[in-house]
């Protein structure tokens, strides 16, 4: 890897960022009423896209700023341009990850033409108003009574499986305002990320822009690389990272499989995986080190497989390593959807060997061809047997090469050790499918009876 | 403001905000959450299966409530904290760790040494008032809604948002 280039300038970062976080503080304390200091933020953003089809819209939204006369079509124009910004980041971020690693560049793709039908439109008129009263209210300015705005929306959007990405983005978020009750007396703001989610969540209400069709139906084996989890309070997601080659001997893939559920918040650790399980064999496939058949499974254009389990059987054997040393250099990633373009959603896989590890502040950190690369180990889920000791004491790693607060880091998904001259993997994700190790075991024993008591708990209450 | 002088944290879209609540065994207390300005919750009654206690303390002035779900008062909250306001302030502390439940209902306890029997033993000796237990029905009806998060399918349709909110091996 010439991990050399991690660390170089990327021309026009600073100012797309610095266009970015003027903006971003002026959420802070809010756009009800201006002082005229606020009305740098929203004119920075509007010169930083005068040159794309954005600039009238944008220009006229953050003079309605200024005034104090914003409406919501001016505060999704806002949200618009920020998003565009932090796409040409994303782009650029990804362009020099993929120089880094050596990877072939994807084929550029455009906008694949909405699919399925509209949601509920009062639903997300209803959520629109909802964030546009938190821009006008800023962070500073929230308390219980506007964030509780939020949740009879997104109880009416869960049920609907089209609208979970909003609903699970809403809940997300209010959750964390409302533990973040009142503004006022907050000492610290997450600046960028509360900006991040109020603008991703105000363009998902916009119709049609979470559709992202299935483009094929693909056939051949899918090599898991390992298990990217994440979470909020009240819902769960695993990613499969892989690699997928066609059994037509086409160019092999990156593509990632996926398996989301709302869970309530008491629903931790190794509950997550159960959650989970049965929606996606492909977290058995996982812990028992297996390939998986592919027929036909249907794919997006940005190399997400919509799983389904009846296309799928479970095949040989396949050792992370392996696939990572012989199958990932050639591998082909799938270009982002532009909406999804941003820093966050960069997760290019990389296999690094042969580096140094040195203790950091936030833990390990690799020495990479001279380069210092900081290792995310509080990624690792909990509920599985890759420890920061274990990253710390490896000498292979795969993971995902992510972009974060200025920097890139490694989220490490699996490490090779040597025990007694033999190397021994270790998998972020092997409990995913289940698990016979002793301290698993006792975390989905913990777990069953979590669920237990909710549900009976919830026969006795629930339909009364 | 646009100083540039933002922090790594504060410049972080994928900032730790709300720790992950740490696992706990609900069959005493199945609901317990720092909501609407109150620690509150849902306690099962020691002798009836069918019957939940809907308990409550408020913020600040720790004012408490308790009733059960059909709506009769708790005979244990006269006067101070009955033992299910006792049981919901020790697994608050479970789920969510000490400091963030005192924090949230403003009770001042020093550092490592405090406990269930500290931040209870805090409110109590200010001598709370009884509250008047109009909330217990939003309380019970948030924890249906806690409940009805078990009845979803999972989706295999991939959540693009969800990025932002990475599993972190911190907790409360």
């Amino acid at each position: 890897m010439r991990a050399d280039l991690l660390t170089d300038a990327v021309d026009g970062l600073d100012e797309a960022l610095a266009a970015v976080d003027g903006f971003d503080e002026v959420l802070v304390d809010g756009l009800l009423r201006p002082q005229p200091a606020q009305a740098v933020g929203p004119a920075g953003l509007a010169d930083a896209v005068a040159g794309s089809p954005l600039a009238g819209r944008v220009a006229e939204a953050a003079e309605k700023t200024a005034a104090g006369a914003a409406g919501e079509d001016h505060f999704v124009a806002l949200a618009a341009a920020r998003t565009a910004l932090l796409g040409s980041v994303h782009d650029a971020l990804v362009v020099r990850a993929e120089e880094a690693v050596g990877r072939p560049r994807p084929e550029e793709i455009g906008t694949a033409p909405p699919g399925g039908a509209e949601h509920a439109v009062n639903l997300l008129v209803a959520a629109r108003s909802w964030l546009c009263d938190l821009a006008r209210a800023g962070w500073r300015g929230i308390d219980h009574e506007l964030v509780a705005g939020a949740s009879a929306v997104v109880s009416a959007m869960l049920p609907e499986p089209g609208l979970r990405r909003l609903a699970a983005l809403l809940d997300g978020f209010a959750a964390e305002l409302a533990a973040s009750c009142p503004g006022a007396t907050l000492e610290q703001v997450p600046v960028r990320r509360w900006a991040d989610l109020w603008s991703r969540a105000m363009l998902l209400t916009l119709p049609g822009a979470v559709s992202a069709p299935a483009v094929a139906g693909v056939t051949g084996r899918l090599l898991p690389l390992g298990m990217d989890l994440q979470e909020h309070a009240t819902a769960v997601q695993a990613q499969v990272h892989a690699v997928f080659e066609p059994a037509d001997g086409g160019a092999s893939r990156l593509v990632r499989a996926s398996v989301s559920a709302p869970k309530p918040d008491s629903v931790v650790g190794a509950g997550l995986w159960q959650l989970l399980r049965p929606r996606l064999s492909l977290l058995a496939a996982v812990s028992e080190g297996r390939a998986m058949e592919l027929d036909a499974m249907p794919v997006t254009a940005e190399g997400d497989l919509l799983w389904d389990d009846a296309r799928a059987r479970t095949g040989e054997p396949a050792e992370v390593f392996a696939t990572a040393r012989v199958a990932l250099p050639t591998a082909v990633a799938s270009p982002t959807a532009p909406l999804d373009r941003h820093p966050a959603r960069i997760a290019v896989p990389v296999l690094l060997e042969g580096y140094g590890v040195e203790e950091g502040e936030d833990g390990p950190v690799f020495l990479v061809a001279g380069v210092r690369l900081a290792v995310d180990v509080d990624r690792v889920p909990a509920a599985g047997p890759l420890t920061p000791e274990a990253v710390a004491g490896s000498g292979a790693c795969v993971g995902l090469l992510r972009w974060d607060a200025g920097a890139f880091v490694l989220q490490p998904l699996a490490v090779e050790r040597t025990v007694r001259k033999k190397a021994v993997a270790v998998h972020a994700g092997a409990w995913a499918g289940g698990t016979s190790d002793k301290a698993g075991v006792r975390a989905e024993k913990a777990a069953t009876d979590t669920v237990t008591v909710l549900r009976e708990r919830a026969g006795r209450l629930l339909r009364k | 403001m646009g100083d540039g002088a933002l922090s790594v944290w504060e410049r972080s879209s994928t900032a730790r905000v709300v720790p992950s609540a740490r696992p706990r065994k609900l069959a005493k207390v199945p609901f317990v959450e720092l909501a609407d300005g109150r620690l509150q919750g849902v306690v099962s009654s020691g002798s009836d299966i069918g019957r939940v206690y809907v308990s409550s303390v408020e913020a600040g002035t720790y004012a408490f409530a308790c009733s059960t779900n059909n709506n009769r008062p708790c005979g244990g909250a006269r006067g101070s904290f009955c033992n299910h306001i006792r049981a919901l302030v020790g697994e608050a502390l479970l789920q969510y760790g000490v400091e963030r439940v005192a924090r949230y209902l403003k009770v001042e306890v020093s550092g490592e040494a405090a406990d269930a029997n500290t931040v209870t033993g805090a409110m109590v000796s200010t001598r709370p008032a009884q509250g008047d237990g109009s909330a217990a029905a939003q309380v019970f009806s948030r924890f249906l809604r806690h409940l009805a998060y078990l009845e979803f399918e999972p989706t295999t349709a991939p959540l693009p948002e969800m990025q932002w909110f990475p599993s972190t091996r911190a907790v409360a």
